[in-house]
């Protein structure tokens, strides 16, 4: 789950990490009376789910309060990478001395968090570490000991930074990778951590994100203390009618996991397929063959033939569909015979011949011969283990091809 | 030979009172591994299958008499890391963590507290191990009868982050007369116990296996990580990968998520095309088609 800016302030606050005063707000009236607070210079930023703000248009810069409710009605109202704003954040202008960097992601390979801490702040990380790396300070925690301050102040340190600034910053690094593992984040980001003028070591912006399976016992944070409503997804894109559907298929029966997706497919070839492997390997077997699909899904985890029919029947809803090809890597949890009764009964109660939309019928495993003899009844063919999952990729393609022509 | 597992191998089920823990367990029995007790808080004295059922692993291993090697842990996420810390705790050395969606904060802990412990974790959100007639821990390959048809022993270990793959690839392996002398589903999660290359030292020193099939998916390093194993490590065993997932390079998939955890790709770093080019500039032969690997496994072993 990813965090607004305005919300990743708060978490950071929340550990104990000075943050500027700033205000959220959602009319350009709300930003005035947070820059009349705030008094003096302000920014105007807005709170999308997006990156490349500045660029857009979404951050400004405000001498007066009614300069700041002006800027703050335009942000409002600016679509960023096909996203509104769901507020904007008015915030002092600092008086910034020096910017750092500070950030915690997961190292996959150590199995640890790694921070990660720059003297070169404000831009992007991954570029200071490729032109200058001997700017850039590294350190994995541990998951079982609890972090100390001392090991924020090597990384630091491994920068070059000494002095009152080093003692400032240690806190603040120390304090985000402690939130990084009490909060379950995925990333967790200060960027820039500035130094103002007057000596405060200060976060300036946040980045934040939550793994999504901890969602469930992170309600202190996210239900009480940041105000995230349950049916809050914060999705990367709006789901098409054809993932709305399936995904509601598939919540109204607990045996079985079934997924859909089409953003980016625009075939004529509809997948029931998987599960999780083999839809990947699928999805590029009749690619590379050749084939147009029109849908990325997963069937799983022993279905009921409910499932599998409701799957096949909304592949087969999906404009431009054609013909549908079912396959599988080898199942021995998820019943063939039960996924063969499901994808036969969405074709005949949408009407059409199994024989004919079924372009092929690929899943070995479990139950196979009362499967088959389904299919043989209605006629589909269908393959098992001794055909490969490329080839059964390319008998479908080469079927709906020969009917295209 | 076989790595991690062998004819005399003892473990027990955590969770085996579940659902899919009954039939996993029922699974195993057949195919002939020696589960020597379960486990399930609060359920002491019932038996599952004929195999005696305990609250806690202390327990299991009194009743057993001597130390049990591994637990298959198959409870809900939410009591996952406890279970896994009681197996350590009472000096269990492999665990296969089969269940799913655990926060990776939580398989790190495990993780850092099995390498203090010198025992080896295997998952999460896998289907376990098998060695081919000899004993299976997990629902790799599914019922006995299903598992037999798919794995015949023989010269090839075999290493997948997509449990169901595991058992594709190795089927493919069986009909080619290879057969397998270790099968691993790794897991897909970001975090896992036991990655390509942790693993592979154990095949090194397994004199059966004369090569590696790896099966892989874009996102995280594991696949650069097996790369610089193979590049530092002067293996006798020649590897051959398949990666799924290419599809995922487009421009319009960026950044969309594949249901596994693993896959979603954060990166060009992570992307299958990068992925091969990493293998193949290590010496790892990557198969276009997942039709090619016994043929490839054949070229490299000289058969």
């Amino acid at each position: 789950m990813r965090f607004y800016e305005y919300e990743a302030r708060k978490i950071v606050e929340r550990a104990g990490i000075p943050v500027t005063k700033y205000g959220f707000c959602q009319s350009a009236e709300e930003a005035r009376k947070a820059a009349e607070e705030i008094g003096g210079p302000v920014v105007i930023k807005s709170q999308v789910l997006s990156g490349g703000r500045m660029k857009a248009g979404g951050v400004q810069f405000a001498d007066t309060p009614d300069e700041a409710a002006a800027h703050a009605e335009k942000i409002l109202e600016l679509e960023i990478n096909g996203l509104m704003p769901v507020g904007v954040l008015v915030d002092p202008k600092a008086e910034v001395k020096q910017e750092y960097y500070a950030g915690v992601v997961w190292d996959g390979t150590a199995k640890k968090p790694l921070m990660l801490f720059s003297d070169m702040g404000g831009i992007d990380i991954e570029q200071v570490a490729e032109e200058h790396p001997d700017h850039v300070g590294r350190g994995h925690v541990s998951n079982l000991f609890p972090v100390g301050d001392y090991e924020a102040k090597q990384v630091i340190a491994a920068t070059g930074v000494t002095g009152s600034q080093l003692n400032r910053a240690t806190p603040i690094l120390a304090r985000l990778a402690r939130l990084f593992l009490e909060n379950d984040m995925t990333l967790a980001e200060i960027n820039p951590v500035a130094e103002l003028t007057d000596g405060r070591f200060v976060a300036l912006d946040a980045h934040m994100e939550m793994e999504d399976e901890a969602v469930g016992r992170q309600k202190q944070l996210l239900r009480k203390d940041l105000g995230i409503a349950e049916d809050d997804t914060r999705d990367h894109y709006e789901p098409s009618e054809f993932e709305r559907n399936v995904k509601a298929i598939d919540s109204a029966d607990h045996r079985g996991v079934i997924q859909g997706k089409d953003h980016g497919f625009h075939g004529n070839l509809g997948l029931v397929i998987g599960a999780g492997g083999g839809s990947l390997t699928l999805t590029d077997a009749v690619r590379s063959q050749g084939g147009k699909p029109a849908n990325y899904s997963e069937i799983g985890g022993n279905p009921s033939v409910a499932k599998a029919c409701g799957l096949a029947k909304e592949v087969l809803m999906k404009d431009g569909v054609e013909k549908i090809a079912v396959m599988m890597s080898i199942v021995s949890n998820t019943r063939v015979d039960i996924v063969a009764r499901g994808v036969i009964k969405a074709c005949l109660e949408l009407d059409r011949d199994p024989a004919e939309t079924i372009a092929i019928f690929r899943i070995p495993g479990a139950w196979e011969d009362e499967g088959f003899k389904i299919l043989d009844r209605y006629g589909v063919e269908y393959c098992d283990r001794s055909v490969s999952l490329w080839d059964a990729a390319g008998r479908a393609v080469a079927k709906i091809q020969g009917a295209a022509a | 030979m076989s790595i991690l597992l062998d004819k005399d191998t003892t473990f027990i089920v955590q969770g085996i009172t579940g659902r899919e823990a009954v039939n996993l367990a029922r699974e195993c029995l057949d195919y002939g591994s020696k589960i020597v007790g379960g486990v399930t808080p609060g359920r002491k004295g019932r038996v599952v299958h004929g195999v005696p059922v305990f609250d806690t692993v202390a327990q299991a291993i009194e009743n057993h008499g001597s130390q049990i090697d591994g637990s298959v842990v198959t409870v809900p996420p939410g009591f996952t890391k406890d279970a896994v810390v009681e197996a350590l705790a009472n000096g269990i050395k492999l665990i296969v963590v089969v269940t799913e969606r655990i926060p990776r904060g939580d398989v790190a802990e495990m993780v850092e507290l099995a390498d203090l412990k010198g025992a080896r974790i295997i998952g999460p959100n896998c289907l376990g191990l098998i060695v081919p007639e000899v004993c299976k821990m997990g629902g790799i390959g599914g019922p006995a009868k299903d598992a037999a048809k798919s794995y015949k022993p023989g010269s090839v270990g075999v290493m997948s982050r997509s449990g169901g793959m595991t058992t594709e690839i190795s089927s493919s392996l069986t009909q080619a007369g290879l057969g397998v002398s270790t099968a691993i589903s790794i897991g897909g999660d970001a975090i896992i116990g036991s990655t390509y290359a942790e693993l592979m030292p154990y095949f090194e020193a397994d004199e059966q296996t004369e090569a590696i099939v790896i099966y892989s998916e874009p996102g995280g390093r594991m696949e650069a990580q097996l790369s610089e194993w193979k590049t530092v490590n002067n293996s006798r065993l020649p590897i051959i990968a398949f990666m799924a997932g290419k599809f995922m390079d487009d421009e319009e998939m960026q950044g969309m998520s594949f249901g596994h955890a693993g896959t979603i790709v954060e990166g060009k770093e992570d992307s299958a095309n990068e992925k091969i080019k990493r293998l193949e500039a290590a010496g790892i032969t990557v198969v276009e088609r997942i039709d090619e690997i016994p043929d490839a496994v054949k070229e490299r072993i000289g058969k």
